[in-house]
């Protein structure tokens, strides 16, 4: 033992969170379901784009560069959209962190929901807390090593549906699968199953809270972002101390205000850089024994293996269970429900003189949230805006300067333009090509037949070379340069666009 | 080393390390962390003996797999080459006139011919192919010696007026210095002047001039013969230059430009692919276009 305290390196503590029931429990299921069920199937989903274009309904296709989500189909130049919607998440993750603190972490990382998943597997095999606890301490026999193997089973299984999913989302998801089995896919597709089933697989199972603790930066950057109403899951240290149990509460009672501050007991106390440490025992009452019964249904409930009580630390995901498990002995008790509960940290000295608990839409509403939600809400406007008036036909045009123009045998000046066409209708369309009409030049198209006609294929950019002519001796033959349009009109649908650009003559002549 | 304490804080160990009175908490690494760091190096040793590594004085070594990064490429550029190699084959085999119904065969001859044109061809035809003085431009709707795919593809591949290629095309303009006197090319050079603005090629004492010396080659219409190389005199275009001087030097001493044949370099694939190339700059001349034009 004195051995473990001198080195420099730490084996894991095993943690064997016990099941709790109640609200937040509740609405982590819920949001579990939701965001596995999400991850899981939707690259399943159909959606009919006509015959030209995959029936996908999200579907990142690196091969042809596209992305498509359901009705909306993004370009490599629309790439804004991608970025924009990064900026949203930005700004959103501001915005929950500045109400909610690490609300990500608890509830929706995927860290925190596989393990959770796993946690229900090993807690179905294995039993719950104790059973797990007796088991781990048991002797490698016959039944423990059939209900480890069945529980490693059981996340492999997950771990390999978790790598599989994702490749699913990069090509044809039936046709995937069936070349997965037939050993037909190719190999980055099993690499990349594999080193997702693995990265799942031990993360989920094994490194679980290690990976919040000593891999994921988010815990770190979350704690400058967070400010005195944050609402996070803390401890009523004002209300719950001296904290005693069983018959002796109020002896204990009277020994842990003698002794003054207390350090909590079981994880080193680990502050949030940059947030208020409120030592225990400050606002102890008085005389009496706390509301908390040290009970220790908050320790064992936690998937982190931390005690609430020691106050906010970094190990903290904020995943609620500690709260709905101090509710129920609350209520056993007979005291007030939320001696863990969400609170912000101005809350502890109102509270702990006396004032009573605000509602939370106090915490919640504050200037700095207002301009978060503004600037989330002003990217995601505008980024809807640009959808809706992002046209189907796209026309870019470069002007060819080797040589700036060149003369024909009848003397007329010829420019030279390369013009892309972009077809984003799910079929094939012709697109007339047009010369504003008071130029005074004309219009002819490399390798047409039919002059101005050009078929672009399904959901393609296609490239021509545009020729303008000025017969000779036209002013815009001879003037250095004409400024004039060119106009794109998708002959079916009547959809138009045109682009600016220049013609230069024979300044000279 | 002094002494290990308990820090009255934080509640936690110290390394019992101290630098003015400045001393370290334990927060100890976790023990699967050192493992990584073990691992990392376990693989770093793996790592130098399967791959070029060590740097020596003139090379480094090289790795018991054998592998390296121009091996690599050149094992990649072996690949395109060979994949390539079936495309030209295949444009070989193909009548030139054909190429441009062939949407993906002409999208690769047109990017192979581009490459070979900047590689071969641009230093007398212009990067962009606008020529230079005495070096057609290739861009424009005039051509010496036929702008068909057929013509165009025979031009590159034997050339014009060269001694290496008994196929070259060959066309040659007589010294006109040692045949009319100063005054009759002086008059010569003014009738030509005048034939883009639609003079009749044979009126006139120029006109004279012209049907006996110029017609057997240029036309009586003087719109040039394409399998003479001669060029058409009623257009707007003046390999040479069309000033007084420019003309007189042309017809005084004459002009002899010449191109080298490119089948024995390039190969057959790559010079049609490049005549492909060409043929798309605007100038292009359609088989029925040249037949109407006959």
């Amino acid at each position: 033992m004195s051995d473990d305290q001198t080195s420099l390196y730490a084996a894991r503590v095993p943690i064997f969170p016990r099941r709790v029931s109640g609200y937040f429990r509740r609405l982590k299921w819920v949001i579990m379901i939701v965001t596995l069920g999400i991850y899981y199937i939707t690259p399943w989903i159909r959606w009919d784009r006509g015959p030209n274009l995959p029936d996908q309904a999200v579907l990142v296709d690196m091969a042809n560069r596209r992305f498509y989500f359901f009705w909306i189909e993004i370009w490599p130049h629309e790439f804004y959209f991608v970025a924009g919607l990064l900026v949203m998440a930005g700004v959103g993750l501001f915005l929950f962190t500045a109400m909610l603190g690490r609300v990500w972490c608890g509830y929706a990382c995927p860290q925190t929901v596989w393990t959770d998943l796993f946690l229900v597997v090993e807690r179905w095999v294995q039993g719950d807390r104790n059973a797990r606890m007796r088991l781990h301490n048991s002797k490698w026999d016959a039944r423990k090593i059939r209900l480890k193997v069945t529980t490693w089973a059981l996340w492999l299984m997950i771990a390999v549906a978790t790598g599989g999913a994702w490749v699913f989302y990069f090509t044809d998801a039936p046709t995937l699968l069936f070349n997965l089995v037939t050993f037909q896919a190719p190999g980055i597709a099993y690499m990349t199953i594999f080193v997702l089933t693995m990265t799942t697989f031990v993360f989920g199972g094994f490194m679980r809270e290690q990976v919040c603790i000593y891999m994921c930066p988010w815990p770190r950057i979350q704690g400058a972002m967070m400010d005195d109403d944050t609402l996070t899951v803390a401890y009523r240290e004002w209300r719950g101390e001296p904290r005693t149990r069983g018959k002796k509460r109020r002896e204990a009672a009277a020994e842990a205000s003698a002794a003054g501050p207390q350090i909590g007991g079981r994880s080193p106390l680990i502050t949030m850089p940059g947030v208020r440490n409120t030592t225990t025992g400050k606002f102890a009452r008085a005389e009496g024994p706390g509301d908390c019964i040290d009970c220790n249904a908050c320790v064992n409930v936690c998937p982190m293996g931390i005690d609430i009580r020691d106050g906010q630390q970094l190990a903290c995901i904020t995943c609620a269970l500690c709260i709905d498990a101090c509710d129920e002995v609350m209520e056993k008790t007979g005291a007030a429900r939320g001696l863990i509960d969400y609170v912000a940290l101005s809350d502890a000295p109102r509270e702990a003189a006396g004032g009573d608990p605000i509602n939370v839409r106090k915490h919640l509403m504050r200037p700095r949230n207002y301009v978060y939600a503004g600037v989330w809400a002003a990217f995601g406007l505008a980024l809807l805006f640009a959808l809706f008036i992002r046209p189907d036909i796209e026309m870019t045009v470069a002007a060819v300067r080797n040589p700036t123009f060149v003369v024909l045998s009848d003397g007329s000046v010829r420019n030279a333009y390369d013009v892309r066409l972009r077809n984003k209708h799910g079929e094939e369309r012709p697109f007339a090509l047009s010369v504003s009409a008071d130029s005074g030049v004309v219009l002819s198209v490399e390798g047409a037949d039919t002059d101005d006609i050009v078929m672009v294929p399904a959901d393609a950019q296609h490239r021509v070379r545009v020729y303008l002519t000025a017969a000779s001796g036209t002013p815009v033959s001879t003037r250095e340069r004409t400024n004039l349009d060119l106009w794109v009109e998708d002959t079916e649908s009547g959809e138009r666009a045109s682009v600016g650009t220049s013609f230069n003559g024979r300044e000279n002549q | 080393m002094s002494e290990r304490r308990k820090d009255p804080v934080t509640g936690t160990e110290t390394t019992g390390h101290e630098w003015d009175g400045i001393e370290e908490l334990n927060n100890p690494l976790p023990r699967w962390w050192l493992w990584c760091f073990y691992g990392t190096i376990a693989w770093g040793l793996i790592y130098v003996i399967l791959f070029p590594a060590w740097p020596l004085i003139n090379s480094a070594t090289g790795g018991i797999l054998g592998w390296s990064t121009r091996a690599s490429v050149a094992e990649d550029i072996a690949a395109v080459d060979a994949q390539h190699a079936e495309r030209f084959a295949a444009l070989t085999e193909l009548d030139p006139a054909e190429i441009p119904g062939h949407p993906e065969l002409s999208g690769f001859a047109l990017n192979a011919g581009a490459a070979v044109f900047r590689t071969n061809c641009s230093q007398c035809h212009g990067s962009g192919a606008a020529g230079a003085k005495g070096y057609p431009n290739l861009l424009d709707d005039d051509w010496l010696w036929g702008g068909t795919m057929e013509e165009i593809t025979y031009t590159i591949r034997h050339g014009i007026r060269n001694e290496d290629d008994p196929d070259a095309r060959y066309s040659e303009m007589p010294a006109f210095g040692e045949i009319l006197s100063g005054d009759e090319i002086a008059t010569l050079v003014t009738h030509v002047q005048s034939l883009p603005e639609g003079t009749d090629p044979l009126a006139g004492e120029g006109g004279t001039l012209y049907d006996e010396n110029c017609s057997s080659c240029h036309g009586l219409d003087a719109k040039g013969d394409p399998a003479l190389g001669a060029p058409n005199l009623t257009d707007a275009i003046w390999l040479y230059g069309g000033s007084d001087d420019a003309l007189t030097e042309t017809i005084t001493n004459a002009r002899y430009g010449v191109m080298p044949p490119w089948v024995e370099r390039l190969g057959e694939g790559e010079v049609r692919a490049v005549a492909a190339y060409v043929y798309s700059l605007g100038g292009g001349v359609s088989e029925e276009a040249a037949a109407a034009g006959q």
